[in-house]
């Protein structure tokens, strides 16, 4: 008997259908991975089962009761939880954990009016026991790493009774140990009859944890796979093309660096480094979170200083005191999560997908001033057809998009003009299998240009890099040019 | 990111025939609503359709929407400038001081005034883009030091011709006739000058925003600084020229309200920046754009104006204005925000 049905679903926003008849089984302890390109519809199948959107037509059931949650309270109520993927909204920045687990209980009138220290406490730590995992109950939430305010909203979700955990994206921002302890606590919670139904795009967190894999497309159940999974398969499902070479041929690097780095201190007592970039080369620098990529990357771009050492760009001395001076000598980045370093908000002048393209060029695109002439409409056409981004228009609002199709667009800002460096800092994050491969071949087209990419994700790198190098503490493990790390050393 | 990605092209929704109509219900509204006023107004008192009444409505609001487009850029790079209000009314004390106290013509005057309220603007600026003060701390604290600093020179007196300064004497100046002339002439004798600058100001404004690479940079560094950065642009440069343009436009405000009273009153100005910030929020309103916009500021600070005049006309007492003008706002902001949300 299944603990939670979904029959044939149809879901339609305007004139564009999400769902057409997809369905979905799930029994208590088991771990369901949904897989999809973005657009498949399998956030719109998750909020449907959560409560926050409304299906036009097909049946939930749970429990073999008819089930209908017209908010995510009432789905809550009766044990389906959603650990939401943007964990900063689970807790409260400058009160301790203790008091970011009990915000239910503080909204329910059962909870007494005065509550002492102590007492509060005591039923955070009932919690977290229940939870099956530790948490710093008298730290700052503020301070908490991205994993452990993860494990927050887990242990939060395991507080109310929670009979089906969703998870959208739960490793995106977790390093591999932080992962790894995450796919322990999940599969301990299964053990114990928890059922979980989780969206991910990496293909550990498959391989990993999944029991059984539901691929969506278009709307429609595509396929379903048992442990142990035929990945090559799902993958292939999923998009509905053939996985092209996952490994690219490797090219060695040729002729001068690009960009030359020497004695690199990322901090004043991290141990220095060297690294070049060669012409047509595309390096991905892994590590963990916090290792220093991100460092990295802003200081070649101008935003951040080194602690010591010198760069050069094309033989001549390079120091850049701010981002315009970096893309003014031709090194260009695309920051780490794009809806904070690239877009503008939704409705506000620039949020069009042509606009977002020309942000850094409209001095050299419209010289006179005046945003005159269709100069920016062409770039949009024609970025919107070289990276395949599935826009209505270049006018249409960059917000309209799936989250593939942003970064294709944050992409296409930088390849629109020639550029010497091009830097990316995790640019696949939310990025569906798909549009990674066309994103992957769109950065490997280029021979005169060096590009580095930060991704927190070996396998990502090895996917899409002629080279890997690792970082960690603040300094580079290995790569002297030429040699590649192999995956099992990327891992730490 | 995977929460919205499956979220269905918003463009499909748009076009759907019965949102549109919605949509342009919503985004038209204040027009409607300032048809059926002038219409209803019409009606029971004929005399508001006449030329003449409609530049006074004008001339009226003339100094609020140009203060408040100096808002409504502050607003653009993500500030709020608190202090329009008081640099206006400094600018009529300092428009005043250098007539009447120093004798000079408007030839010098004009230009003191302005660059009197570009300083200002950079001050500003520099109190939120170098010392990181909050955008509305740091105008809200210029506007108390205005307050009280234009009060200074003349120990707290306003400045007529034939002001006796503190040591004794008679300051020999008055108003430059040519100076009178901004704020009282009309062109053909139909449209008032202040009026006509107005226009300039509202056209100038609304080209530099939403028409040139700077407009867009600047709201780009409003909706999002970090990414604006990161894109190359000086963030900081746009900021601080923002703060310019809106001191500057508020000192032209000043100019217009010395030049139509034709003295320097302390308490002139009292209520022009909360009529300002009025305007530029009821600007997020006009087309439904839910930001700030230069033309929806200057269509607001015309419908304030309009109703205004109308009650008065229907003998509405003074002392419910700022009552109406309140409901306007609070109206406006209901109707942007609140119907805006329920749609989607």
């Amino acid at each position: 008997m299944a603990l939670v049905s979904l029959r044939n679903i149809y879901k339609a926003f305007g004139s564009t259908r999400a769902l057409g008849g997809a369905s979905l089984d799930i029994e208590g302890g088991e771990i369901v991975a949904l897989m999809g390109s973005n657009g498949a519809g399998k956030s719109t199948l998750v909020k449907v089962l959560a409560g926050v959107i409304e299906a036009d037509a097909g049946e939930i059931c749970l429990h073999d009761r008819p089930f209908t949650p017209r908010s995510p309270a009432e789905a809550a109520a009766a044990g389906i939880v959603t650990v939401h993927q943007s964990t900063g909204v689970v807790g409260i920045p400058g009160l301790p954990v203790a008091d970011s687990l009990l915000i239910d209980r503080y909204a329910d009138r059962a909870t007494p009016f005065f509550l002492s220290r102590r007492s509060v406490r005591q039923r955070a730590q009932a919690i977290v026991d229940e939870a099956g995992f530790d948490l710093p109950l008298d730290r700052d939430f503020a301070d908490l790493s991205a994993a452990d305010r993860q494990l927050v909203a887990i242990a939060r979700a395991i507080g109310r009774k929670a009979e089906l955990l969703i998870l959208d994206e739960p490793t995106a921002s977790l390093s591999g140990s932080e992962a790894r302890r995450l796919y322990a606590v999940l599969k301990d919670l299964a053990a114990r009859g928890i059922a979980i139904l989780y969206i991910s795009h990496r293909l550990a967190d498959l391989e990993a944890l999944a029991d059984r894999v539901e691929v969506l497309r278009g709307g429609r159940n595509a396929g379903s796979f048992r442990r142990p999974v035929d990945f090559d398969a799902a993958v292939e499902t999923m998009i509905g093309r053939p996985l092209t070479a996952a490994h690219p041929d490797a090219r060695p690097p040729v002729g001068s660096a690009v960009l030359s780095l020497r004695s690199i201190c990322l901090l004043p007592h991290a141990r220095p480094f060297d690294l070049d970039l060669h012409a047509g080369e595309v390096v991905a620098i892994t590590g963990v979170l916090g290792a220093g990529k991100s460092r990295l990357l802003t200081g070649i771009f101008g935003e951040s200083r080194f602690s010591a050492g010198k760069m050069s760009l094309d033989g001549r001395p390079y120091a850049p005191a701010s981002a315009s001076e970096a893309i003014a000598a031709g090194v260009v980045m695309a920051g780490e999560d794009r809806h904070r370093t690239s877009l503008m908000p939704a409705g506000w002048p620039g949020e069009e997908v042509r606009a977002t393209i020309s942000l850094p060029h409209l001095h050299r695109w419209f010289p006179s001033g005046f945003l005159v002439g269709d100069r920016e409409t062409v770039e949009g056409h024609g970025a919107i057809s070289r990276l395949g981004i599935r826009a209505g228009s270049p006018a249409a609002s960059v917000w309209s998009l799936s989250g593939g199709n942003q970064q294709k667009t944050v992409i296409a800002r930088w390849e629109a003009e020639p550029s010497r460096v091009l830097l990316l800092d995790e640019p696949f994050q939310g990025v569906d299998l798909g549009a990674r491969q066309d994103i992957i071949a769109t950065l490997r087209r280029h021979a005169d240009r060096a590009t580095l990419i930060a991704t927190s994700d070996p396998e990502e790198a090895a996917e899409v890099a002629d080279r890997v190098v690792v970082l960690d503490g603040h300094s580079l493990v290995s790569a002297p040019p030429g040699e590649t790390t192999s995956l099992q050393e990327a891992h730490p | 990111m995977t929460s919205e990605s499956d979220a269905v092209p918003a463009v499909a929704a748009a076009l759907h025939p019965v949102h549109r109509l919605g949509d342009v219900v919503r985004n038209g509204a204040i027009f409607i609503l300032l048809a059926a006023l002038m219409i209803g107004f019409t009606l029971v008192q004929p005399a508001f359709i006449g030329i003449n009444n409609l530049m006074s409505i004008l001339q009226a609001v003339a100094v609020v929407a140009i203060l408040g487009a100096g808002v409504t850029i502050s607003m653009a790079v993500g500030g709020f400038d608190l202090s329009v209000g008081a640099v206006a009314a400094s600018s009529v004390m300092a428009a005043s001081y250098s007539m009447i106290v120093w004798r000079f013509g408007v030839f010098v005057t004009v230009p003191l005034v302005l660059a009197f309220g570009a300083a200002i603007g950079l001050i500003n600026a520099f109190l939120i883009v170098r010392l990181r003060i909050p955008d509305m701390l740091a105008t809200l604290a210029m506007m108390f030091l205005l307050t009280g600093l234009q009060l200074i020179p003349t120990a707290g007196r306003s400045i007529s011709a034939g002001l006796i300064l503190e040591d004794g004497s008679t300051a020999l100046g008055k108003y430059d006739p040519l100076f009178l002339t901004i704020g009282r002439s009309s062109i053909g004798g139909v449209i008032p000058v202040p009026v006509l600058l107005t226009l300039l100001v509202a056209v100038v404004l609304y080209v530099l925003t939403e028409h040139t690479r700077v407009g867009r940079l600047m709201f780009a560094t409003g909706g999002n600084e970090l990414a604006a950065r990161l894109a190359g642009a000086s963030t900081a440069r746009l900021k601080v020229l923002s703060y310019v343009i809106s001191a500057t436009l508020a000192s032209i405000g000043g100019i217009v309200v010395a030049a139509r009273v034709g003295r320097g009153d302390v308490s002139s100005g009292s209520s022009l920046m909360m009529d300002a910030v009025a305007a530029s929020l009821i600007g997020f309103t006009v087309l439904g754009l839910r930001r700030p916009n230069v033309f929806g500021t200057v269509v607001g600070a015309v419908f304030v104006g309009v109703l205004l005049n109308g009650l008065t006309m229907l003998n509405a007492p003074y002392y419910t204005q700022d009552f109406v003008k309140g409901a306007v706002l609070v109206g406006a902001l209901a109707m942007t925000y609140g119907l805006g949300r329920a749609r989607t």
